[in-house]
């Protein structure tokens, strides 16, 4: 506030003229939070354009063979199935593991668990979430594959880079995530709607699967979108334990690389800038970016919904 | 939970007259209970074996020689390597993050909180908030080097790590400030708006500094997502390889994930070590910022 101003005399005139001043400046901290989205739309599509002038889109979009370096000497083979494919593995191999995990835990603590026990439980899985993702990625690689996959699958099988790894650190990532928003959407469903199906006589089982969960289905299913797009999103496990071995495959024992298992791949090898290889970091990003894009608004419609059940 | 739910659920069905259930439902209820404490627990145990793992692996580097380990350079002998540059870098990254993200978030949540008209803008920006909350982490990465790294020329810079890192926190402070805003009760700005004050003196009087326990929980909480996060530093150019302390946020730089990831990736087991006993280096920076997080939540939340 301009300090010249404030003699109590015109400090009405003053007070206006800095409370426009304020106004703006909080304004501009908002227009930063828009113009981050912006720039990362910029970036993202101003690289993806000059990518696609060299390499066409149909063969990006149905290409089985990813091989930036020594692929076609031009411009390397860029047909981006391959680490869609593996994407995908990952997020249905962490679903494998997370679903199920997360949604018992949300029922446990929205339904089944003491006070007490809720609150040790649930700030020790908010530990779970809160753990730095290369730690995650070194427990997948140094004991989910050595003492965990290969005692029970055989050694020969596993390979030390394996997507199975890499979905069960990713699971493990999106657990508390599903379980956290699930047992909110749990815990939002009216208790009389609880009462009432005990007074009609339905035991606990019954209240918990056939009311308490279908009043929830919609907020169980946006959790569960949401936690695709992280897993899909999620880098540093997948680029540490299920290695970077671009190819089509269903097999959760070999190597495969994620969307964004390339893109901390290639940087860390320092793809030069204005390179074809530099460029398809951005259209990788693209393809992710729409990908998450769809599911996280989905998901933000759901949520809505569920939060419109009144308590 | 009721106690009439509880007592309901947990009787025995064939001690209650008239009761319908037969035995077979009475079974599927303890399996049930059964099955969700078991399942619930399989988290937590995840937890103390990601924990074990660790600590199996890097604590008897780490306790050999800490002062080495915390003081020395990396080194291509992993016996020698230790993690000066990048402890230094991440400390960096941590007060710039905080520098460039703590005023934004703060002024962007009062804006939405106190200020901003119900109108379609406000209600876009709302909705670009949410949403970034759960943008992928290296989307944040790219703007950096597309913007920071390249078109500012900042290079891979602590500045430019700092500018990312701040991005990337920016809407998990703004959320957190405005559930501490939206805590504050609306009979405190009345009664000084009855006693002359303007929007902005009852704003920075009054409800500012009540909200600040909570938002400063927020940050904290930010602060140890943004030092643990590899992917956007990688992303922008951290490097490994780096035999000084930065003096100067235009100085390249290296983090602790990003040195974690490098060793965690190299063959040579006893670098594996090394990662682990980084680890272990980062995990008590992120508990200790987490136990200040709650000793502040607690000790100076304002119950109204």
């Amino acid at each position: 506030m301009p300090k010249v101003l404030s003699h109590p005399d015109i400090s009405r005139r003053n007070g206006r003229f800095s409370e426009r001043g304020v106004l703006i400046v909080l304004f501009l901290c908002c227009a930063a939070s828009v113009l981050v989205t912006v720039g990362i739309v910029a970036v993202l599509a101003g690289e993806t354009i000059r990518f696609f002038s060299k390499v066409s889109v149909v063969g990006f979009f149905t290409g089985t063979r990813w091989a930036p370096v020594g692929g076609r000497v031009e411009t390397g083979d860029f047909g981006v199935l391959p680490l869609i494919n593996g994407s995908l593995m990952i997020a249905f191999g962490s679903l494998l593991i997370g679903l199920p995990l997360g949604l018992v835990t949300a029922v446990y603590l929205s339904e089944y668990a003491r006070p007490r026990m809720r609150r040790i439980l649930k700030p020790t899985l908010e530990v779970l979430a809160g753990f730095p993702t290369v730690v995650v990625g070194f427990f997948a690689l140094n004991f989910v594959t050595p003492h965990l996959l290969r005692p029970i699958f055989g050694d020969d099988r596993v390979f030390i880079f394996n997507a199975a790894a890499g979905a069960i650190a990713v699971g493990l990532m999106i657990l508390p995530l599903i379980a956290s928003i699930s047992e909110d959407a749990m815990r939002a469903v009216p208790q009389s709607l609880r009462e009432g199906a005990l007074a009609m006589g339905a035991g606990k089982r019954q209240v918990t699967l056939r009311v308490v969960m279908p009043a929830a289905l919609s907020g169980i299913v946006a959790s569960v979108i949401l936690a695709v797009s992280r897993a899909v999103g999620e880098t540093m496990a997948v680029t540490i334990a299920a290695g970077n071995t671009p190819r089509i495959t269903t097999n959760f024992f070999g190597s495969i690389q994620t969307l964004t298992a390339y893109i901390a791949q290639t940087v860390s090898g320092e793809a030069a800038a204005g390179t074809t290889r530099y460029q398809s970091l951005f259209a990788v990003g693209s393809t992710l970016f729409v990908m998450t894009l769809v599911m996280n608004l989905v998901s933000v419609r759901l949520v809505r919904r569920y939060r419109q059940v009144p308590l | 939970m009721t106690g009439l739910a509880a007592d309901v659920g947990s009787a025995p069905g064939a001690l209650r007259r008239g009761s319908t259930r037969s035995a077979t439902s009475i079974f599927l209820d303890a399996a049930f209970s059964g099955l969700l404490l078991i399942g619930t627990f399989l988290g937590v145990l995840a937890i103390g074996l990601l924990i074990w793992t660790v600590y199996d692996r890097g604590w008897a580097r780490l306790s050999a020689d800490p002062g080495a380990f915390i003081g020395n350079f990396v080194s291509r002998f992993p016996a020698r390597a230790g993690i000066k540059a990048a402890l230094h870098g991440s400390v960096w990254l941590m007060g710039l993050t905080a520098l460039f993200s703590l005023p934004t978030a703060v002024g962007a949540a009062i804006y939405l909180e106190e200020f901003a008209p119900r109108n379609r803008l406000t209600n876009l920006i709302e909705a670009n908030i949410a949403n970034q909350a759960e943008d992928p982490i290296y989307h944040y990465g790219i703007l950096g080097l597309g913007v920071f790294v390249r078109f500012f020329k900042m290079g891979p810079s602590l500045l430019a790590g700092g500018l990312t890192l701040a991005i990337m926190s920016l809407p998990v402070i703004v959320i957190a400030c405005r559930e501490a805003i939206r805590a504050v009760p609306g009979s405190i700005r009345d009664g000084a708006f009855a006693l002359g004050s303007t929007k902005w003196q009852t704003v920075r009087r009054l409800v500012l500094p009540a909200a600040l326990p909570g938002t400063m929980t927020g940050v904290i909480l930010a602060l140890s997502r943004a030092i643990g996060e590899t992917a956007p530093l990688l992303v922008i150019g951290a490097a490994v390889s780096i035999f000084n302390t930065p003096n100067d946020i235009r100085d390249p730089f290296s983090a602790l994930p990003v040195l974690i990831f490098n060793w965690t990736s190299r063959p040579n087991p006893a670098f594996g070590d090394a990662a682990a006993a980084a680890s272990i280096v980062l995990l008590a920076m992120l508990f200790a910022m987490n136990a200040v997080a709650i000793f502040l939540r607690n000790r100076f939340a304002t119950r109204w």
